[in-house]
C-alpha cells in the first residue's frame, strides 16, 4: 500500500497544478463580480485551455480524461477558492443523462455550453407530494400535435433562479403503475409559463425553489428516452448524483472541536483535559478518518480502473448527521457562547454554528438518512424490500392521503 | 493512490478463509466452549504447520518474513472464525515484545519456537481490576528473581512462557520473560466470558526471570509495542464482525414474521445497515492502521488507536445486533451468536479498553501539528 499516484497521475497532476496556477483569477478579474460571475469567468476561462469537464469527448469541450484524472483534476482545484456548484447538477447529472437519451444534435447543441458555463441547468425531480418517493410524481405533460404542454409544480429546484435550462420528469400516462407513467424531458426556463418561487430555508438563505409549470409547450424533440421511459432516464441522473454530490466539503470538524476544547475551561481546567470530551472526539475521529479512508480505497479502485465498491455509499450517511452531532458538540463546549451568530466569531468565524443550522438540509438532501440507509440495506446487503401498497395498480388508484 | 491488499495477499486471505471454514468452523468452537479443553490445540498445530505463528518473524529466526499486511489478514481470519487458539498473545503481543526488545540471544532461544508454534506465549500484564499503569505495577524482577500476581493472563494456561511486566525506576517499565514450567510458578484457571482461551492468575514466588534486551523499557516504547497489537486486534476484531452482520443478514432473509421476511421491516434492515456503516469505518481505519504499522510510520499512534476504537464499537455492536435480530433463539446456548458476543467483548478489554484508546486516539491528535486555522 502506498499513497503516492503512478507515474502517469504524477505527470498528469503536475500538469494541472502548473495550469491552475498559472490561470488562476485575480483579484482585479474578480472585481465587483458576483458569486455566480466569478463561478462563470472561471468555467469559460477552464474551458479556452481545454481544462473544463475533462473527462468528457473532447468534442463536447473535455479531453478524455480517466475517473482518476477527474479526481486529481478536482483535488488540485479545491486548493484554490474557486466557486464550482452553480455547475455541479448540469455538467455532473444532467450531461450525462443527456449522453446517454438524447441526440446526437442535442449533445453537440448543449454540452459545449455546459462545459463553458455558458448555459447552467437545473433538475425538476421533486415535487410536493413527491420526495423520497420521487415516482410519485404528478406533474403532467400532455401530447399536443407535435408538443407536449406541461403543467404541475416542482419543489426544491436548486439553481432554478439562475438556471437556463432544466430536465424535468412528468407523468404522462396515470392509468398504469407509478414507474412506468413517466416520462422525461428538456426544458427552457426562460418559456412561457415557467415561473421560479425561491424557498427561504432556516439558515436564511434561499438556495432553491418552487417552479410553476403553467402550460408550458415544448416540442417532442426534447424528449429524453421513449415515452413512458422516464424512471429509466431519471436513474441515469440519480446515479450520477452519488459523485457529484459526494465529497466532504468545509464546517466543525474534529481540528475545530480539538481548537475549541484546547482553548475553554470546564471546571477551570482546560476542556481537553475532560475524559467525556476526549471520547467525544475520539468517536468523530473514528468517523472522519473512516470516511478519508474509505475516499483513498474508492480512489485506488478508479486508479486501478475499476469502479468504487458499495461503501462508497456510506459518505454522506455518516457525513451529514457527524456535521451535526459535531458542531453541537463544539457549540456545547462554547456554553452560552455557542448560540452566538455571525461572521466574525471566534473559531473559524462561527463554522460550528453554521454547520449546526446547515446539517439538517443536507441530511435530507440527495437521498434522506432513511433512503441512504435503505439503498445499503437493500443494495449492499441485498435484505428484501418492504412490501409497497403502490406495486402494480395505476397510479391514478393509489391511495394519496391529503 | 494503491490503498489496497496485493494479489498476492488476497489469494493468502482466500486460503485463510477456506483452510478455517474447514479446520474451524463453528461446530469445533462448540466443542471447545461445551468441553473440557480451553483451547483447540489441534487447530493451533495446523495453523502452525500453514505457517501463519511465523509470519511476521524474520527468516533469520525461523520466520517467513513477510509483512504485517499478510499478519492482519490472517487477523481477520481468525476473528471470522471466533477460533480457540491463544493466536493474539503468542503472536500479537509475546513475539513482538520479542522483536522489538529481545537481544540476540533472546531472539535466537525463543523466535523460531514461536515461529513453529511448539512454543506458545504470552503477556502478562494485568494485576486486578482497573488500570494496570507503570506507577501500578507491583510484580518487580530482583537479581533474577520474578514475583507478583498477574490476574488475568489470556492464555496464560496453555503457553510455555510469558513476558511480564515489572515495576522499574522513573516510571520506565521492566519486561521480564520467564518459562512458566517451573516450581516457582503457579497457574491456576481463571474462568472469563469466552470458554475458549484459557485465561490464568500467575503467581511468581522468586521465579528464575530474566530482563528483555537491556532491562528496562520506557512506558512508550511499551505502548508502541501495545499500539503494534491493537491494529492487529483491530483486524480480528473487524473479522468477527463482518461474520456477525452476515449472519444477522443470513437469518434476517430466512426468518418470517408477519408474513414476510422480518428483513424486509426497516427497524431490521436499518439496524443491519447501521452495523454495516461501522463496520465499513472500521475497515477503512483498519487499512491505515496496517499500513501504518507495515510503514512503521510516525502516525501509528493515531493509526493503531483509531483502528482500535473504530473496531472495539463495530465488533461490540455487530455482536449485540445479531443476537437481537436472532429474537429469543439468539439468546440460546445452541445458536452461535453467543460466540461472537462473547469474544467481541473478551477482546475489546485485551490491552486496554475502548476509554483507554479514545484517551490515546485524542493525546495522539493534541501531538499533532495544529492546523492551519
Amino acid at each position: 500500500m502506498d499513497f503516492k499516484d503512478t507515474p502517469e497521475e504524477a505527470i498528469f497532476r503536475s500538469e494541472a497544478a502548473a495550469w491552475m496556477a498559472e490561470n488562476q483569477l485575480t483579484a482585479e478579474d474578480k472585481q465587483g463580480l458576483s458569486r455566480l460571475d466569478v463561478a462563470k469567468l472561471w468555467q469559460k476561462r477552464k474551458y479556452d485551455g481545454g481544462w473544463a469537464c475533462i473527462g468528457w469527448d473532447e468534442k463536447y469541450g473535455g479531453r478524455g480524461a480517466s475517473a482518476i484524472e477527474r479526481v486529481i483534476w478536482d483535488q488540485e482545484e479545491n486548493k484554490y477558492d474557486v466557486p464550482s456548484r452553480f455547475f455541479v447538477i448540469g455538467q455532473g447529472m444532467i450531461a450525462p443523462t443527456i449522453m446517454a437519451w438524447s441526440t446526437q444534435e442535442y449533445c453537440d447543441q448543449f454540452l459545449p455550453k455546459l462545459a463553458s458555463g455558458e448555459e447552467i441547468w437545473c433538475q425538476l425531480f421533486s415535487e410536493p407530494a413527491s420526495g423520497s418517493d420521487l415516482a410519485a410524481l404528478r406533474t403532467k405533460a400532455e401530447k399536443d400535435g407535435d408538443d407536449w404542454v406541461i403543467n404541475g409544480q416542482k419543489i426544491w429546484t436548486s439553481g432554478a433562479h439562475y438556471s437556463d435550462y432544466g430536465m424535468i420528469v412528468t407523468r404522462t400516462d396515470p392509468t398504469v403503475a407509478k414507474h412506468k407513467g413517466l416520462t422525461a424531458f428538456l426544458v427552457d426556463m426562460k418559456a412561457v409559463g415557467v415561473e421560479t418561487k425561491p424557498i427561504k430555508q432556516l439558515t436564511g438563505d434561499a438556495d432553491f425553489n418552487e417552479v410553476y409549470f403553467t402550460d408550458v409547450r415544448i416540442p417532442d424533440s426534447y424528449r429524453l428516452g421513449e415515452v413512458g421511459q422516464g424512471w429509466q432516464v431519471a436513474l441515469t441522473t440519480l446515479m450520477n448524483e452519488r459523485l457529484a454530490i459526494g465529497g466532504g466539503g468545509a464546517g466543525a470538524d474534529v481540528p475545530l472541536a480539538m481548537k475549541i476544547a484546547q482553548t475553554v475551561s470546564i471546571n477551570d481546567r482546560p476542556a481537553i483535559e475532560d475524559s467525556a470530551v476526549r471520547a467525544k472526539i475520539a468517536n468523530f475521529h473514528v468517523q472522519e478518518a473512516g470516511l478519508k479512508y474509505n475516499g483513498y480505497r474508492a480512489l485506488s479502485a478508479l486508479s486501478r480502473g475499476d469502479l468504487p465498491g458499495p461503501e462508497n455509499s456510506i459518505g454522506k450517511l455518516v457525513g451529514a448527521p457527524k456535521l451535526q452531532d459535531i458542531a453541537s458538540f463544539c457549540m456545547d463546549l462554547l456554553e452560552e457562547h455557542g448560540a452566538l451568530w455571525g461572521d466574525d466569531l471566534d473559531f473559524m468565524a462561527g463554522a460550528a454554528q453554521r454547520s449546526y443550522m446547515g446539517a439538517p438540509g443536507l441530511r435530507i438532501a440527495g437521498g434522506t438518512d432513511e433512503i441512504m440507509t435503505n439503498i445499503i440495506a437493500e443494495r449492499v446487503l441485498g435484505l428484501p424490500q418492504d412490501p409497497r401498497a403502490d406495486k402494480g395498480i395505476p397510479f391514478n388508484e393509489v391511495p394519496t392521503g391529503n | 493512490m494503491n490503498f489496497e491488499f496485493s494479489e498476492e495477499q488476497l489469494m493468502l486471505r482466500e486460503q485463510a478463509r477456506g483452510f478455517l471454514a474447514q479446520h474451524c468452523p463453528p461446530t469445533r468452537v462448540r466443542k471447545v466452549f461445551d468441553g473440557e479443553q480451553d483451547y483447540d490445540a489441534a487447530l493451533w498445530t495446523s495453523i502452525a504447520e500453514m505457517g501463519w505463528t511465523a509470519t511476521a518473524i524474520p527468516e533469520a529466526y525461523g520466520g517467513l518474513g513477510l509483512g504485517y499486511y499478510e499478519l492482519a489478514i490472517i487477523a481477520e481470519e481468525l476473528g471470522r472464525a471466533v477460533a480457540p487458539v491463544p493466536f493474539s498473545s503468542s503472536v500479537y503481543l509475546a513475539t513482538e515484545a520479542i522483536m522489538a526488545f529481545g537481544n540476540e540471544s533472546q531472539k535466537e532461544r525463543w523466535l523460531p519456537g514461536l515461529a513453529s508454534g511448539e512454543c506458545i506465549a504470552t503477556l502478562a500484564h494485568a494485576e486486578g481490576a482497573g488500570q494496570t499503569t507503570a506507577k501500578s505495577l507491583s510484580a518487580a524482577l530482583s537479581d533474577g528473581a520474578l514475583t507478583g500476581v498477574k490476574k488475568p493472563v489470556a492464555d496464560g494456561i496453555n503457553a510455555n512462557i510469558a513476558i511480564v511486566t515489572t515495576a522499574a525506576e522513573d516510571g520506565s517499565v521492566t519486561l521480564c520473560l520467564v518459562e512458566l514450567n517451573q516450581d516457582n510458578v503457579e497457574r491456576s484457571p481463571i474462568q472469563t466470558l469466552d470458554f475458549s482461551r484459557g485465561h490464568a492468575t500467575l503467581t511468581f514466588n522468586n521465579a528464575s526471570a530474566e530482563a528483555l534486551g537491556d532491562g528496562t523499557v520506557t512506558w512508550s516504547a511499551f505502548e508502541a509495542l501495545l499500539d503494534r497489537a491493537a491494529v492487529l486486534m483491530a483486524w480480528e476484531q473487524l473479522g468477527l464482525a463482518d461474520k456477525a452482520l452476515e449472519q444477522a443478514c443470513d437469518y434476517a432473509q430466512q426468518r418470517y414474521a408477519f408474513g414476510r421476511a422480518i428483513g424486509s421491516f426497516q427497524a431490521i434492515k436499518h439496524k443491519l445497515a447501521g452495523m454495516y456503516v461501522k463496520n465499513a469505518l472500521a475497515r477503512s481505519n483498519a487499512y491505515h492502521g496496517a499500513w501504518a504499522l507495515a510503514s512503521n510510520s510516525d502516525t501509528l499512534p493515531l493509526a493503531a488507536s483509531t483502528a482500535r476504537v473504530a473496531s472495539i464499537q463495530a465488533s461490540l455492536n455487530a455482536a449485540q445486533e445479531n443476537i437481537q435480530t436472532h429474537g429469543g433463539m439468539g439468546f440460546t446456548w445452541e445458536f452461535d451468536c453467543q460466540f461472537y458476543y462473547r469474544r467481541a467483548k473478551l477482546l475489546s478489554l485485551a490491552i486496554g479498553s475502548e476509554r483507554h484508546w479514545q484517551d490515546r486516539l485524542v493525546t495522539a491528535l493534541e501531538q499533532q501539528k495544529p492546523a492551519a486555522a
